[in-house]
This record gives C-alpha cells, sequence and structure tokens, in this order.
C-alpha cells in the first residue's frame, strides 16, 4: 500500500470533488491516479452529477467500476465536471460552473465528460472514467486532444452509473495514449450479475498495430452537411494515413443517419424523464418542508434543484412518453434506431470498421451555443454508435485552427480489440 | 321492482329494473412468499423488525443501483399462470409505471404492461348456480412500494414517515374477466384462488397486507353484458380500490349494489367513478381525488431484458390442486362431496384432515368439517394454533366411546379457549378428568347401588313418581322423558343404552 497526495490546482475547474491523497495498492494500475466521473458512485464521496439537487449526497456503496479500479490498485483523486446528469455537449450545463479547455481556455471541453477530459489533457490525471450516452466520451476527448472510448454497451458494468438513458449509455475510459485505453479496457470489463444487461466478455488485448488488408468504411453522411471542411480535410489526411499503413479505404452509406439524431434525443429524454423521477426531496437534498402538502413540496424541489437543460429534457421526455404521443415518438425512436443498428449489421458485413470525424467542428467558444437545437445537431456523429450498441473511439488527429480534432473509429459488436487496434495503428503513425 | 318516473320530468319513461344482473370483475395483488425481494437480496421477512431495516441501495431506489430479477418470484409467478390454466407467453417484459408518490422510491414502478407473463386462463370455482368458470385476463408480476406512515392518523398527522421494508416485495397480479355475478360469488373466487395460491407453497394469507382487491362493479340488464362486452357499460360502473379483506370485499361489493340499484331506481345516472372501501364503517365512498385519467406513461424497463419464459414454465411441475385433492378425498377416505370441499378448499385445513384421518376417516371429517371448523371461526382462530396431537387423541376418545360426542364437544370448547387465552391447554385426558366428563362404565350387569347410573335411575325414580305412573300406564314418551332425566344427572356421561337397561331393570322389577 501506498499513498498518493494531489496537488488542489484546478485550473480548469475539471473536478467537483478533489481528494488530497488516495490508498493505491499492487495490480495493473497499482500507483495510478485516476479521476472519476461525478455520475458514477463512489462510497462515502460526493457523487452530485453536477446537480443542485444531488448536493452533499454521499453513496453508501461504489460502482461496479470503482471497485474495480481501486482492486486494480489505482488511487480516486476526485470526481470530475459535467454537465448536468449527462445533459450537454459542453459541460457548461454544470451547477458547479463551466470546465475550461486546457487547449484553449476560451473554448468548451465538450461534454458531458468535459471535468475528466481537461482533468487528463491537462496532465492532473494519467487517466480517467467518463461515461457516454450520446458521444459524452468522445465529444471531449476529441475537443481536449486526447483518446476516448465508447465501450460496446454491456461490456462493462452500469451498476452505480447514475442512469441518464440506461440503454444508450456505457461507462469508459478517457487517456492521453491508446495504450493506456487498452489498460484500462482490460480493468473495466467483465461480467457483473448486478447489471441485468451485462455480457460476460471480457477484454485482454494487447493492442496490434498491423492494420494491413483491414477494410476501413467512410460513410458520406460522415462528411455531409454541418461537418466543418476544416475539420473533414484533417479527418480525411487521418484516414490516408491509414490508408498508407495498409487498410483498404471504402466510402459507403448510412441513410438511417438521417433519423439518428431525432431517434437518440426522443429515447434518452424519455428514459431521462423517468430515471431522474425520483429526485423529489424525499431522499436526497435537504431536508422538505413540512409546512407544504406533498406535491407543493416535491414541485418546488425540482424547480429549483434541476438547471434548465435537464427540465427542458424531462419535460421532452415525459411529453414523448404521454398516451396519444407514445406512438408517434417512443415507438418510432425505436423503430429508427432498429434502423441503425441495421445499417451498421450492413456495412460492418462488407467492411472491418467504419472511420469519420467524432465531432463536426472543434471546441465552441464557452457561451457561444445558446441555442440548444444547434448543441443537440453537434451530436450527430456520435450518436449511432450508442444507438447501436457498438464501440467507438476517438483519438487525436491534429489540429483545425489550432484546435484539437478528433478521428473516430467504430467497430461491430464486442469488437472494442478491433477499434482500439486501428486507434493504436493511427496514433503510432502520427507520431512516427 | 319498478323505477319511479324521471325526476327530470322532461321524459317520464319508467324502468324495470326486476331483471338486473351485478357485474363483477376482480384486479387482485397477493404477495409472493418468497425469501427475497423481487429485485435485491433483501429479506422480506420484517415483520419483527423496524422500519427502513430490509433496504439496501437497489429496494432503496438509490441512483445508480440496477433491478436484478429473482427467478424464484418468476417461477412462482409461472407456478399461479399454469394453475390458471393461462398461455405462458413466449417472452414477457417488465415495463416502468411512472407516477409520483413518496412511497415510491424511484418515482416509478417496475410492472408488466403490454407483455405480462401469461394471459387467457381460468378458475373454476362453485357459483351461485353450481359449478362454474372465471375468466382470467391476465397474470404478471410487480413490485410492491413502500408504506406511508401517518403519525396519529392521516387527517391529523403533522407529518408523515416513509417504511421501505416493504418495497420489492414481489406481488402477483391476477385479473379476471367481468364473470362474476355477485359479491357471494367474488368471495367464493377470492377463496378458491387463496386456496390454490397456498397449494402451490407461493402465497401466505396471514402474512399483513399479503392481499389486496380492486373491484369492478356494475349492474346491466340481463345478458346486456354477454352482448355489448367489456368497456361499454352504459349505466356506468364504480371501480373499488384497495380492499384488504376477503370479507371486506363481499361487504364492499353489497354495499355497492344496494348503492348502484338505488341510485338507478332514483333515475340518477352513475359515471365511471373511483371509489374507496371504508373497512371500518363497511361503505363504500367517492375517491376524494378528481376523476382525472392517470397517465402513467409505461415504456420498457431498460435496465432488465425481456425474459423467455416459455422455456421456464415447462419446467414447472404442480402439485396437487383443490379440486384433485378433493375428488382425492372422496375416493380415498369416503368424504361426503361437501366435507370433502370444506376440507380442502384450505391447504392447512387439508394437511391437518390428513394427520389424523387415520382414525376413522368419515367419523374424522365430520370432526373437522363440522366440529372443529365452526368453533375455530366462532373463535376467529386459525388452524394453525391446533396440534393435531392433542386433537387425535381427543377423537380417539370420542371415538372409543371414552367421552361422548357431547363430552367431546366441551373438551374441545375448554382446549381452544386455554390456547386463545394462553397459547397452549392441557391435553384432552387431564381435560376429561377435570371436567368429570368420562363415561360411566358399567362394569358387569350389577345393579349395585355403587354403580353411578344405578344410583342416578334410582334418585330420578323417586323424584318423578308422576313419570313412573305414567310408564306404568303404557306411556311411551314417559320412558324418554326419564332417561333424559338421568343423562341429565350423569351430565351426558352415561351411554344411552346403559342407562335404558338400568331403568327398564329397576322399573320391571319394581312395576
Ligand atoms: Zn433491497
Amino acid at each position: 500500500m501506498a499513498t498518493l497526495t494531489f496537488t488542489r490546482d484546478d485550473r480548469y475547474n475539471a473536478f467537483i470533488t478533489m481528494l488530497d491523497n488516495a490508498e493505491t495498492g499492487p495490480g495493473k494500475l497499482s500507483g495510478i491516479g485516476i479521476a472519476i466521473k461525478d455520475n458514477i458512485s463512489t462510497r462515502g464521496i460526493q457523487t452530485t452529477c453536477a446537480s443542485r439537487i444531488l448536493e452533499g449526497y454521499l453513496p453508501p456503496y461504489d460502482a461496479h467500476v470503482v471497485t474495480l479500479v481501486k482492486k486494480a490498485g489505482a488511487g480516486i483523486v476526485g470526481k470530475t465536471n459535467m454537465d448536468e446528469f449527462g445533459m450537454g455537449t459542453t459541460t457548461e450545463n454544470s451547477a458547479f460552473g463551466p470546465t475550461k479547455n486546457p487547449a484553449d481556455t476560451s473554448r468548451v471541453p465538450g461534454g458531458s465528460s468535459g471535468g475528466s477530459a481537461a482533468a487528463v489533457a491537462s496532465g492532473m490525471v494519467r487517466m480517467a472514467l467518463g461515461t457516454d450516452t450520446g458521444g459524452s466520451i468522445r465529444c471531449p476527448a476529441a475537443f481536449c486532444g486526447i483518446v476516448g472510448h465508447k465501450p460496446t454497451y454491456g461490456r462493462v458494468s452500469r451498476y452505480g452509473l447514475v442512469a441518464y438513458a440506461n440503454s444508450l449509455e456505457q461507462i469508459g475510459p478517457m487517456a492521453r495514449t491508446v495504450s493506456d485505453i487498452s489498460l484500462l479496457m482490460e480493468v473495466l470489463t467483465g461480467y457483473d450479475p448486478r447489471d441485468s444487461t451485462s455480457v460476460n466478455c471480457p477484454y485482454a488485448h494487447i493492442p496490434d498495430p498491423d492494420i494491413r488488408g483491414l477494410k476501413i468504411g467512410v460513410p458520406e453522411e460522415y462528411f455531409g452537411e454541418g461537418v466543418d471542411p476544416r475539420v473533414a480535410s484533417v479527418v480525411w489526411d487521418g484516414i490516408s494515413l491509414l490508408e498508407r499503413k495498409g487498410a483498404d479505404i471504402i466510402t459507403c452509406r448510412m441513410p438511417s443517419m438521417a433519423y439518428a439524431l431525432a431517434a437518440y434525443y426522443v429515447t434518452c429524454t424519455s428514459e431521462a424523464s423517468s430515471n431522474l423521477a425520483r429526485f423529489d426531496g424525499v431522499r436526497y437534498g435537504p431536508p422538505a418542508d413540512t409546512r407544504q402538502t406533498w406535491h407543493e413540496s416535491f414541485q418546488e424541489r425540482r424547480r429549483d434543484g434541476f438547471g434548465t437543460e435537464v427540465k427542458r429534457r424531462i419535460m421532452l421526455g415525459t411529453f414523448a412518453l404521454s398516451s396519444g404521443y407514445y406512438g408517434k415518438y417512443y415507438a418510432k425512436a425505436q423503430a429508427a434506431r432498429q434502423q441503425v443498428r441495421n445499417d451498421f449489421l450492413r456495412l460492418f458485413r462488407e467492411v472491418d470498421v467504419i472511420a469519420g470525424p467524432t465531432m463536426p467542428t472543434v471546441a465552441f467558444r464557452i457561451g457561444e451555443k445558446t441555442d440548444p437545437l444547434s448543441m443537440y445537431l453537434s451530436d450527430i456523429l456520435t450518436v449511432p454508435a450508442n444507438l447501436a450498441g457498438i464501440p467507438a473511439i476517438s483519438v487525436p488527429c491534429g489540429t483545425s485552427e489550432g484546435l484539437p480534432v478528433g478521428l473516430q473509429i467504430m467497430g461491430p459488436h464486442f469488437r472494442d480489440e478491433r477499434v482500439i487496434d486501428v486507434a493504436y495503428a493511427f496514433e503510432q503513425g502520427v507520431s512516427r | 321492482m319498478t323505477g319511479t318516473a324521471d325526476t327530470a320530468g322532461q321524459e317520464s319513461r319508467v324502468m324495470d329494473f326486476s331483471d338486473d344482473e351485478v357485474i363483477i370483475g376482480l384486479e387482485i395483488h397477493c404477495q409472493l412468499d418468497t425469501l427475497t425481494k423481487l429485485f435485491c437480496g433483501c429479506s422480506t421477512d420484517y415483520r419483527d423488525d423496524g422500519p427502513n431495516t430490509h433496504v439496501c441501495p437497489i429496494c432503496l431506489g438509490l441512483p445508480g443501483s440496477l433491478p436484478r430479477v429473482n427467478r424464484k418470484a418468476i417461477e412462482y409467478a409461472l407456478r399461479v399462470a399454469k394453475a390458471l390454466n393461462c398461455t405462458i407467453v413466449e417472452e414477457s417484459e417488465f415495463a416502468r409505471k411512472n407516477y409520483f408518490y413518496p412511497d415510491l422510491n424511484k418515482g416509478f414502478q417496475i410492472t408488466q404492461y403490454d407483455r405480462p407473463l401469461a394471459v387467457k386462463g381460468y378458475l373454476d370455482i362453485e357459483g351461485d348456480d353450481g359449478e362454474k368458470r372465471v375468466r382470467i385476463t391476465r397474470v404478471h408480476v410487480e413490485e410492491d412500494p413502500g408504506r406511508l406512515v401517518h403519525k396519529g392518523g392521516a387527517d391529523r398527522a403533522k407529518y408523515t414517515l416513509v417504511d421501505y421494508n416493504r418495497a420489492g416485495i414481489p406481488l402477483i397480479e391476477i385479473v379476471t374477466e367481468p364473470d362474476i355475478r355477485s359479491p357471494k360469488e367474488a368471495r367464493k373466487f377470492l377463496n378458491k384462488l387463496r386456496a390454490t395460491l397456498e397449494y402451490l407453497g407461493v402465497f401466505d394469507s396471514e402474512k399483513e397486507g399479503s392481499l389486496r382487491v380492486d373491484a369492478n362493479i356494475s349492474i346491466q340488464p340481463r345478458g346486456w353484458f354477454d352482448r355489448e362486452g367489456k368497456g361499454k357499460a352504459d349505466r356506468g360502473r364504480a371501480e373499488v380500490k384497495n380492499i384488504s379483506s376477503y370479507k371486506g370485499v363481499e361487504k364492499a361489493l353489497t354495499f355497492e349494489v344496494t348503492r348502484q340499484k338505488n341510485a338507478l331506481r332514483r333515475g340518477q345516472r352513475l359515471g365511471t367513478e373511483t371509489r374507496h372501501f371504508v373497512e371500518t364503517r363497511g361503505v363504500t365512498t367517492s375517491s376524494r381525488s378528481k376523476e382525472m385519467e392517470q397517465e402513467y406513461r409505461y415504456f420498457p424497463e431498460p435496465d432488465l431484458r425481456p425474459l423467455r419464459v416459455c422455456t421456464w414454465a415447462d419446467e414447472i411441475v404442480l402439485p396437487e390442486l383443490p379440486d384433485a385433492r378433493r375428488a382425492r378425498f372422496i375416493t380415498q377416505y369416503g368424504c361426503s362431496p361437501i366435507h370433502a370441499r370444506t376440507l380442502t378448499g384450505d391447504l392447512r385445513v387439508a394437511e391437518f384432515y390428513e394427520q389424523v384421518a387415520g382414525i376413522d376417516p368419515v367419523f374424522v371429517a365430520t370432526w373437522v368439517a363440522d366440529t372443529l371448523l365452526g368453533e375455530l371461526n366462532y373463535r376467529d382462530m386459525s388452524i394453525n394454533r391446533v396440534s393435531p396431537d392433542w386433537f387425535r387423541e381427543l377423537i380417539v376418545l370420542v371415538h372409543k366411546g371414552n367421552v361422548t360426542d357431547k363430552g367431546g364437544i366441551e373438551v374441545l370448547r375448554s382446549l381452544l379457549d386455554q390456547i386463545r387465552e394462553s397459547g397452549s391447554c392441557e391435553t384432552p385426558g387431564v381435560c376429561v378428568g377435570r371436567l368429570g366428563l368420562r363415561v360411566l362404565e358399567r362394569t358387569a350387569e350389577t345393579m349395585s347401588e355403587d354403580d353411578p347410573v344405578v344410583k342416578a335411575a334410582r334418585e330420578v325414580i323417586a323424584e318423578q313418581p308422576q313419570a313412573v305412573a305414567d310408564f306404568a300406564a303404557g306411556k311411551k314418551e314417559a320412558f324418554n322423558f326419564l332417561v333424559g332425566k338421568v343423562m341429565k344427572k350423569t351430565r351426558g356421561r352415561a351411554k344411552p343404552a346403559d342407562v335404558n337397561q338400568v331403568l327398564l331393570a329397576i322399573l320391571g322389577k319394581e312395576g
């Protein structure tokens, strides 16, 4: 046993809670300080999801992944900032103030795992845990210039992850190198009987940069309307590098992209409206005002405790699930989701992985995105992987306007190893 | 019965209610008697423990916790579905029912919506007009919410406490078609259902809150329902919510029948309304909350995978059920059909009977079905409190003639009273001795004055000269009168045959 001590110099506001020190032990992550996104339960350490409504909440138990990283010898440095309950693309929607992008402090770090990305990018920690519901690991990884991987749905236990959209989200690794991503994957994966959606598929793999003969599909839609041509150009350069390393590049089409964003937002808001119902003032937050009636009390608590974006999504989801609208929205979204899945299944019969930009643009300026709809549109390239449940990684592939750009690589279900190999090959190619 | 004219007066039609029928459908929630809760490992046996002691992150609905299905609960529910002759679906799914209430830890209840475990079954019961079939619409499982405790009563309490010990207890919901035609039939259906659940070993009716019933009831012209079908109640209907006892169901429905009939007779229109049964007053009252369509926003539970239940169902072997046991009691023990029905209507009674039947099955059947159950019912006691050992001892005493039937009943009453008061009782033998109920055995045909029967007979003859004279004059009734007096003097301990013999011997000699 050893003790890691930390400095509390958090100039990017990456952390909501910082600890002074942490115990580390023997194991694969021995002596490594790790940051945990604040929607992952940590026993006795405040877990807020960046929301006022959970301020002061001390979980009585560790999330499965927290138990795993502790067992592997890592020391927990603190809990990182995020968009409230994961709802956002910039980490501006936090009750604890926005996180700044270490690459350019006038810019957002991306979201919702912006705190974890900033902590890794700035060197405060070597690795971090993020969560990805519609791109929340890959977007900040791309914006901050680090590596972030969303594992195949079911490969990492969600037990202890405060749910935003259960059917879409996964906990995943964030680090500066693909090797560290791979190392963390070894620790995080494996069957957990407490998560009924968990799949027994442990990751035991050493990244292999040999991608000769690998078929890489590039969907036209990933370079379509809304994608900044400068970002597109940087990503094409990256894809060319993979070609030079022996991969075959095959352009393809993904028509279901037309419905992906709508399907995503209907699904995640519907699930969120139900998941967040438990925050009614009875069990969490300051004591209820007993002079009020139950209805007055819980309405007031939810009105004051949730941020604007959270309330917007709860209302959207409540509407989408209402009788009379269920068929029009939720049921339709599930049908569209199936189409996205089918598109991927079809493509993966022809190609081994799919590549494209992670984000359509570089990091926004802080305060730039005021219109929620234009914010939602920036998730278009990341949500398909969540809808289908497939693995997807974002790896740094250069800069545009001096800001980091991410290359996204997606693979078939349970082929996280392949996706990580391609990212590794790319990383090795760039550094040479 | 003829209704009065419409009070509004625009239209004076005379309504005839003589040919109406009562239409009842039930929705029954029962606790499945598993050791652990539906989605976590917490123990379900919290009765003797303090509030919020049988809880964990899952049944408290703490952020990040995930449900995991207790296979035993599903297996229990499938047993019920099979016993109710239901079709078990290929794949069943849990759904979230969203609403806000302080006892609801997650802000939603995990239940089943459009993909229940089983559909389309039936249960045969003894209806008002003989054997009848009540169709079952669906069977599904769900979690119980917690429990609210209003300190000092719901109306006056300054605050309300929440106890989540009950949160996550597995419930089975059984919905019937509206095939029941009277409150009495409803009670008979529930009794049969309870017996079936207990035979299956999935239900303990003695646990507090183990059963809750919602009843749909309306009064329609005879035959109307069969023609028009469900959901077209032209005269309106009431849904009586949350009846928590078997007796309560019959009471609540009887009240509703009278209330609805009176309202119809007065020409009132009955809308569709939700009512509550006030057990203490035996009445139903209109729900205070405004009549509004509840919006539960059901959607599939994303944290649980669909269950392929049809494959599990194949592995379930059902035990002997009430109907089969009833048939066996008739053939194996020679019980009368009525006794067989009574004895098999409750699992504990059936098992009790089989433990003591060996002495003389028909004789014991009368004693258990008529005598014992009657005395228990009078005292509102459960058969669980009667030990087959002492009951057997008592029956043997009666059967051998050591105690008369009458004496046996006296002993039984005394023993049950003792149990009710102190929890235990003396042995039947001791009780017989204490009460002096042992039958007076005449060892020989002696007419010795020491023989208590002889002694009693001589006393009676001395006390009743008129009857003796009447007997001498040939009046048969006079002899019966004298026998009765002797029996009374011996406090029922003498055998009637002995009394006859002794009386005749004395009177014959003296006459
Ligand atoms: Zn529990």
